[in-house]
């Protein structure tokens, strides 16, 4: 591309050629060239003309639109002249008579030092000042062509047609993103509540950043929610990507990869408390799960690290409620073990962040097992938390008082005192349990492993193997083995990594001696064997007829030995012979 | 060197493991030339008191076939033990029971009442049963009793040398002879087959051992060239030893294991359990309801020849008081 | 007057023998009538280790191992699965109640599931009585 040479308000600039003046201002600095119905990532439009701009080329200077101007070798540019000036201000009159209680034209009318417009306001309640943006950005874009233009001169107006909309529009919302007056909204009409836009607490764009702190902290593009999968169209974030570093092209690569360990660390899965309906989670705004509460208090959160109620305020009063789904025979019947302490630490979390909140704690006994930890609760019982011994039985918003008017109340049982309780408070947060991750199954299944009856992963041992599984060479860590804070996960982790280290570098390991055998002398070939085996450790060897077992494959089940018909197989340590005494020693 | 004293017996028997020997044909003059035969009731006229006249051991060779199965045979194998230096199990009752221990599935109480009260040709309304003793015109009979059980040669007496077979094949008899002519006997407990299984002499195409399907012999007509049981019908070579010659597999019929289990086998029925339910695809509770019911018979069919001879020797019955054959323990028995 | 019975149980080693161990360790009471032989897989126990079981004097045999989907060594069980039916309708035919054999999964955490299997199983086989090796008829 070659490039032009042109000045723009006095100052020598060298751009690309096929730009238009206004992108070639913009790329030096030169900002304040207003526009409305400009787009980045559109087609210039020229329709408001807001964007015109003096030029004066081989001495003939004429007032043109910079949006959809291409820039000529040696021309000049003034984007402040008075003739520009002028007509801007002859434009902003008209759109202020066309939309006078636009913000964006109010805005300009001020900047460009205009109080009122002398032509005719014909609808004081109109916004659409026909920039074109929504229309063009739905087609071009998004792909949709859900919006559109339609009549001519004074009848023109943006509308959809009803039958080709209700097909065609996505709910984007781009529309409604674009409009430069706010005249196109998005609502909510299934009336889902969500609190703040991140960490799965609500709505957020396609392509986003997990969180704050992600690692690796790069965007990732949601397939089921992307534009361009749903239409075609748009890719706007490859266009506008500098180092071109996204491709929506991408597809999933499978890699086999041969390892000798594997280390199951996948983690635990919230337990839903909307299935305990009696506690509102899900029908009242300002019942949150503890993770949600550790997300708003949370500095880079949604909220800025202010604990705020669905209405932006800030709650006087919180209930915690522990043991929400844990030590319940109707869900889990553990002890999820870390939700004391975290329950303990929003106490105090809420109490430096909201001067004189009212904190009550429904607990049935605080587990402070640790170290510090029950330290820590008896500084708290000094900062004039509120413990309450009974599990919560309701919350509700239905107020038997004045006082409880426009609160969640929670109903509990106060066992120290025996009596019913109803405490009325603005918050209820509640301690959900820990589960395990809902493929659990599929993973054991995968890795070999067996899940406890409570369906975390089983470890070979509860005291002498917490981090090794029956199966050699797999190893479990962390809450996908069980409940655990932080200390024990990372000891675990710990632990799985130096049994891994350990098994690579011995550099050799130890073939299991229980295998099984074939005597060559009693196998007649009858190959009843060989598709038994679930490891393939059997073959048929053609030069003498007789079935053949690779040690180093076999692992000792003996299920060849219980089938083998004519007896030939051996299975190691577990011979028939043995079996057979020891069944006549257990009867003696 | 002094002909060989022989004796042959015939207990619980059809007869076919004499024919067996007399199959032999012109080699019998063979046998004639080595062997004076001191007993043999299918044949010669020699007599009980002849045996108990002679002395013990006198008997080299006794070919005892056909399985005990009432007092008299039990007696005469008793007292041929006594007379002779080797005895050998002769024929698949002898070794196994045979056929004839297929009687484990009942009783005697349930055998009398069938063979003198129920058979449809019967007309004995006043339950008429053979007596041990019983007095006919001022004298007394004397039948044998009938066991309840049937039991093989060996859990009577000590057996030195076992030939399989129902009958046994010719060649085999021959070979026995010829050991014996020229004294190279194999050590005491042989049995005189294959130490493998049929499936090491059988020469249909065994390709993979996995079958969706069990069928009776009479269902289908089997592909000659593919081995019969990956074609689903249920042969027990695969637990049963070598030797005969493939005799049955050669006219398009399964093996039905006659020739006894291999060395390493200590209960022929439930080995062939385990091969074949290990071989058979399925899965599901219905499948595995469907295999189980496609085969109609296994105990009869897996136990054909061998019932006697198993682990559990019999079907349970309702006691009444202890069994009154006197059965030896397995373990006992020389060479197992 | 009630006997005890004999039952040799064949448990392998990675689930139901976990279980039973989880049984002790939890100290579950539980009927001790269940003689244990451990194998390294169900997969292992072949009808010849049941027949002689009953004939060297037990009076039910107990075989448990890992729950389909889930054996250690994949699918050892289900071959387990497949034979044990097939051994029961030949005991069957030889005049063998079917209660005296008995096949279940047991997993590693189920210690209560194992005691209440040997629990009913004893209380099952009381009621029919000891086993007779040595068979035999009524002398008629």
């Amino acid at each position: 591309m070659s490039e032009v040479s042109l000045t723009i308000d006095d100052k020598d600039i060298i751009v690309q050629e096929g730009m238009t003046i206004l992108e070639a201002a913009r790329s030096v600095g030169i900002d304040d060239i207003p526009t409305l119905c400009y787009h980045e990532a559109l087609a210039p439009y020229g329709a408001c003309r807001l964007c015109t701009v003096e030029i004066t080329s081989r001495g003939k200077s004429k007032l043109v639109a910079s949006c959809t101007y291409p820039v000529e070798e040696g021309l000049e540019v003034n984007t402040r002249s008075d003739v520009v000036i002028a007509a801007r201000k002859v434009l902003i009159e008209m759109l202020l008579a066309r939309t006078p209680h636009a913000k964006i034209i109010q805005d300009l009318a001020e900047e460009y030092g205009l109080k009122e417009t002398r032509f005719k306001v014909d609808r004081p309640e109109e916004l659409c000042i026909l920039c074109g943006l929504c229309a063009r950005f739905c087609e071009e874009v998004i792909g949709a062509s859900a919006i559109t233009f339609a009549e001519r001169g004074i009848d023109r107006e943006i509308t959809v047609l009803p039958e080709i909309t209700a097909e065609a529009c996505i709910g984007c919302g781009a529309c409604a993103k674009v409009c430069p007056t706010g005249l196109i909204t998005l609502e909510d009409i299934y009336g889902r509540k969500v609190l703040h836009s991140e960490a799965g607490l609500g709505p957020s764009t396609p392509i986003y950043v997990p969180f704050m702190y992600a690692v690796p902290a790069v965007p990732v593009i949601d397939h089921d929610t992307c534009i361009h999968f749903k239409t075609g169209g748009c890719k706007l974030c490859e266009r506008f990507c500098e180092v071109e570093a996204i491709n929506h092209e991408m597809e999933d690569e499978y890699e086999e990869i041969e390892v000798g360990s594997i280390i199951v660390a996948t983690g635990f899965q919230q337990f839903d408390p909307s299935a305990i309906t009696q506690y509102g989670y899900g029908r009242y705004d300002n019942v949150i799960t503890g993770l949600e509460f550790e997300r708003m208090s949370n500095a880079s959160g949604a909220t800025g690290g202010n604990i705020l109620l669905a209405d932006g305020t800030e709650p006087k009063s919180v209930a915690i409620l522990h043991c929400i789904g844990s030590r319940d025979k109707n869900y889990h019947e553990y002890c999820s073990r870390v939700c004391c302490m975290y329950s303990l630490k929003y106490s105090h979390l809420l109490g430096e962040k909201i001067p004189d909140v009212d904190i009550y704690q429904m607990y049935i006994d605080l587990r402070c097992f640790g170290k510090g930890y029950e330290e820590f609760y008896n500084r708290l019982q000094e900062e004039g938390v509120n413990f309450i011994r009974g599990r919560a039985g309701e919350v509700t918003n239905v107020a038997e008082t004045p006082e409880e008017r426009g609160k969640l109340i929670v109903l509990v049982e106060d066992t120290l005192i025996g009596r019913q309780r109803r405490i009325p408070v603005d918050m209820v947060i509640l301690s959900v349990a820990l589960e395990p991750q809902a493929d659990a199954e599929e993973i054991a299944r995968l890795v070999n492993i067996s899940r406890s009856a409570d369906g975390f992963f089983l470890e070979r041992h509860p005291k002498l193997e917490p981090i090794s599984t029956a199966t050699d060479g797999v190893f479990v860590v962390g809450c996908c083995q069980g409940p655990k804070d932080i200390p024990d996960t990372v000891a675990q982790a710990s632990a799985g990594a130096a049994r891994a280290l350990a098994m690579i570098s011995k550099g050799r390991v130890e073939i299991e001696a229980a295998i099984s055998v074939v005597d060559e002398e009693l196998c007649s070939g009858c190959k009843t064997c060989i598709p038994l085996c679930p490891y393939s450790a059997i073959s048929f060897g053609e030069e003498k007829k007789v079935s053949v077992i690779n040690e180093a494959l076999c692992k000792g089940c003996g299920t060849c030995a219980a089938a083998c018909p004519s007896g030939a197989i051996t299975s190691r340590h577990f011979t028939t012979e043995q079996i057979m005494s020891q069944i006549e020693g257990v009867l003696v | 060197m002094a002909k060989l004293k022989l004796a042959l017996y015939w207990a619980a028997s059809c007869g076919g493991c004499d024919v067996a020997v007399l199959d032999v044909n012109e080699k019998i003059l063979d046998v004639a030339e080595i062997a004076d035969i001191v007993l043999w009731p299918i044949a010669l006229d020699f007599k009980y008191h002849h045996v108990e006249a002679m002395e013990d051991n006198a008997i080299d060779v006794c070919l005892f076939n056909g399985a005990v199965r009432n007092s008299e045979q039990e007696k005469i194998a008793r007292l041929l033990r006594d007379k002779s230096k080797t005895m050998v199990a002769f024929g698949s009752c002898a070794c196994f029971g045979g056929i004839p221990a297929l009687g484990n599935f009942t009783n005697r109480a349930e055998i009398f009442e069938r063979a003198y009260v129920e058979a449809p040709s019967n007309d004995n309304p006043g339950r008429t049963f053979p007596q041990t003793m019983t007095q006919v015109d001022g004298n007394e009979l004397e039948l044998p009793e009938f066991f309840d059980t049937v039991l093989t040669l060996a859990q009577v007496v000590d057996v030195e040398y076992f030939i399989p077979g129902c009958p046994p094949p010719v060649d085999l008899i021959l070979k026995v002879v010829d050991a014996l002519a020229t004294g190279q006997l194999p050590p005491p407990g042989a049995v005189i087959a294959s130490d493998k299984t049929l499936c090491d002499e059988c020469d249909r195409k065994k390709e993979e051992k996995k079958i969706t399907k069990i069928y009776r012999p009479h269902e289908i007509i089997p592909d000659p060239e593919r081995c019969l049981l990956e074609q689903g019908i249920i042969c027990c070579g695969p637990a049963t030893r070598g030797g005969c010659g493939l005799r049955c597999i050669k006219a398009n019929m399964p093996c039905r294991g006659c020739f006894g289990p291999p060395a390493g086998v200590v209960d022929q029925g439930a080995k062939l359990v385990s091969a074949i339910a290990s071989i058979y695809q399925a899965e599901s509770d219905e499948e595995i309801a469907r295999m189980v019911k496609e085969i109609v018979d296994p105990a009869g069919t897996l136990y054909r020849f061998g019932l006697a001879d198993s682990l559990l020797r019999r079907k349970r019955m309702p006691l009444a008081k202890a069994p009154s054959a006197v059965a030896r323990p397995l373990v006992e028995v020389i060479g197992r | 007057m009630s006997f005890e019975p004999k039952i040799v149980g064949l448990l392998c080693n990675w689930c139901s023998y976990a279980g039973a161990d989880l049984a002790g360790t939890s100290r579950k009471k539980y009927a001790p009538n269940v003689r244990v032989v451990r194998v390294m897989c169900s997969g292992r126990v072949e009808p010849t280790f049941v027949v002689k079981a009953l004939q060297s004097g037990a009076d039910g045999v107990l075989i448990c191992g890992c729950h389909p989907g889930d054996c250690h060594y994949i699918e050892g069980n289900h071959k387990a699965a497949r034979r044990i039916p097939l051994l029961k309708k030949m005991l069957a035919q030889l005049g063998i109640e079917e209660e005296r054999v008995r096949l279940e999964w047991v997993s590693a955490s189920e210690g209560d599931r194992f005691a209440s299997i040997v629990d009913e199983m004893t209380e099952q086989i009381r009621e029919l009585g000891p086993f007779n090796p040595n068979g035999g008829g009524q002398d008629g």
